[in-house]
């Protein structure tokens, strides 16, 4: 019986990783594995292979860099040499470390994932609809859909999103410049390039914060150093003729300071509030109460709190995972999003494949078993998955019903999230949502072919 | 080569009892939702769907649902440790994150032995399955349940 399948087995128990077969496999195929980001449904621009997220439109943002870099250039050039020698060394100093840091938050702000939130899977999306349908009417869509909720004993209106299909965690919106769902959304900076939101806040406030001091600092330097050359025995005119790049300077930061220090302000006073600007702009909380202060059901009530929690809190992870490999099912337009944490890329291959194999075995273990199965009885399996390389063709199906059968338990995948990104070469190929696959074999399975082999960890390749 | 036939055998059979799962394995899923009465932090809701009254033991299901938004509130928790590495994000412009790991980070690896552990001791054998919300978005605690495919008399 055994000399009939003649595939090489898996034995669960003994799994490995051999990176550099599992490298070889994966460049044969990389043509099927995708990243998340290549196939995210949201308007954002990806770079260096999913590391760096935009806004479609990165408005003015180069405008922005130029603006920084050139005013600071224009600095450092022209005005500094003079004020070092009349004044300190200090000077280049601190507008060099200012330089450096607005840049920095900058690029930060707009390179940063804002706080996305993945579309609902279209699981999620039939329990929802299910859950609200049993209460409406099933022949007309009633208008957009909203749920109430209590939140520190203050209703609270959750909006159903219809692109995102889901109900709207509380101070979330959808932005529209982006097609996503954004956490703690604030607002959408053409400036910045991307929207601001809970993710990245802390990093636009900073970006504020710092370009205020910086115009300041560069103004009030480039004032003291026309003041001190029309000092010299020259008048002002021929002081600005001796240095036209200082009133370059000095038009670009009057007219920032204004608007900037205006910013910084408000944003103050929001995160002294824990407000967002959508919230601010709407009115959201301040209406509803007159007698106290807000009627923020988020604030902490107290000024320090809110400021630490805004800005110095944990620092949240990205809902998308944008560098995980796609799994084959995904990869079909219709399928859902699988989202896998981002971090994980630091963990070791071998942990998943082995915590996902355990747990296989118990499900299996879960439900009665034949002991040995008789030999030569053709189990069929209607999944219709092809298995090269088999040596007997008589029992065509059993030995795929083999591979399909650990295949068929590709949901247990699912709960390792930390591991299953270091297989993201062999998740390209794993079924996430086996529902989708089992229910609708044909297409997507015909297209499968498996062949086992014991190097490798799942021991799933596809072929073309 | 004894050795090596047994160790295929077992595996045949296996994957032989494995192949009866292909018929559509997954019954139905549960979504067990976000729980807002604290505001916006990760919370789920300990309500007992009754899809899985017939599985789990209530209790055992609000255990997990427990430890999991203890493990979300220690991960949010707003604290010296959390105000130290945002204070010190803050001073190297947040390059910092770039080779250091953050709390949260941490505690969700923590989440997902947790949520392994379980599915390996309690849901597993009772042909359920956690998903971890992470994957999910942290909007649902996704349970699939799997058909009960008990095969006669067998074993």
């Amino acid at each position: 019986m055994m000399k009939n399948c003649e595939y090489q087995q898996i034995d669960p128990r003994a799994l490995s990783v051999s990176p550099s077969s599992a490298q070889n496999h994966t460049e044969k195929k990389v043509q099927r594995s995708r990243r998340k980001w290549e196939v995210f449904p949201g308007k954002n621009r990806f770079f260096c292979d999913g590391r760096i997220i935009l806004a479609r439109q990165s408005g003015v943002l180069p405008l922005t860099l130029g603006l920084i870099v050139v005013t600071c250039g224009l600095f450092f050039a022209f005005d500094c040499p003079f004020l070092v020698e009349h004044l300190t060394v200090f000077i280049p100093v601190i507008g060099g470390v200012l330089c450096v840091f607005v840049l920095i938050s900058l690029l930060r702000t707009s390179f940063t994932d804002p706080g996305i939130l993945p579309r609902a899977t279209p699981d999620e999306a039939a329990d929802i609809e299910k859950q609200i349908d049993t209460s409406g009417s099933s022949t007309y869509r009633p208008p957009p859909r909203t749920k109430e909720i209590l939140i520190n004993q203050q209703v609270v209106k959750l909006k159903y999103c219809f692109t995102c299909k889901m109900f709207r965690p509380p101070r979330t919106s959808h932005c529209s410049l982006c097609d996503n769902c954004v956490e703690r959304f604030d607002h959408h900076c053409p400036w910045v390039g991307n929207c601001v939101g809970k993710r990245n806040y802390r990093f636009f406030y900073s970006f504020i914060i710092s370009l205020s001091f910086l115009t300041s600092f560069i103004f009030g330097c480039v004032i003291t150093h026309i003041t001190l050359r029309s000092q010299e025995g020259k008048n002002l005119v021929q002081a600005i003729q001796e240095s036209p790049a200082s009133v370059v300077e000095l038009v670009i930061c009057f007219f920032s300071i204004w608007s900037i220090m205006g910013l910084s302000g408000f944003h103050t006073y929001l995160v002294a509030s824990n407000l967002t600007t959508n919230e601010d702009i709407k009115g959201s909380w301040s209406s509803k109460r007159c007698a106290e202060d807000s009627g923020n059901p988020y604030s902490y009530n107290s000024i320090i709190t809110n400021c630490c929690a805004t800005l110095c809190g944990p620092m949240p992870p990205s809902l998308i995972d944008r560098r995980g490999f796609l799994s084959f099912d995904e990869a079909i337009p219709a399928a859902s999003e699988m989202e896998l944490p981002r971090f994980a890329a630091k963990n070791d291959a071998h942990m998943c494949t082995q915590s996902t194999k355990d747990v296989l075995e118990r499900v299996v273990h879960s439900f009665d078993f034949h002991g040995l199965c008789p030999p030569g009885t053709p189990k069929t399996t209607p999944l219709g998955l092809e298995v090269s390389s088999m040596a007997a063709p008589s029992t065509e199906h059993s030995p795929s019903a083999g591979c399909s059968g650990q295949h068929a338990l590709q949901p247990v995948a699912a709960p390792c999230p930390p591991f299953s990104r270091s297989s993201k070469r062999r998740d390209s190929l794993h079924s996430i949502n086996p529902a989708f696959r089992l229910a609708s074999p044909s297409p997507p399975l015909s297209r499968t072919t498996w062949i086992l082999d014991d190097a490798t960890n799942m021991g799933f390749i596809s072929l073309p | 080569m004894r050795a090596a036939a047994i160790g295929k055998t077992f595996t045949m059979a296996e994957t032989h009892s494995l192949q009866d799962l292909q018929q559509p394995a997954v019954s139905s899923k549960v979504f067990v939702q976000r729980d807002y009465s604290s505001g916006t932090i990760s919370k789920f809701q300990t309500k007992f769907p009754s899809e899985l009254e017939s599985r789990l033991d209530k209790q055992q299901f609000e255990e997990t649902i427990q430890t999991l938004n203890n493990l979300y509130a220690e991960a949010e928790k707003l604290g010296a440790e959390s105000y130290l590495e945002g204070c010190l994000a803050c001073l190297t412009a947040y390059t910092i994150f770039l080779c250091m790991e953050t709390h949260y980070e941490k505690v969700l690896k923590k989440i997902a032995r947790y949520i392994k552990d379980q599915n390996e001791k309690i849901y597993a054998p009772r042909g359920l399955l956690l998903t971890d919300p992470i994957e999910r978005g942290l909007r649902v605690v996704e349970i699939t349940i799997f058909e009960d495919r008990s095969i006669g008399s067998g074993r």
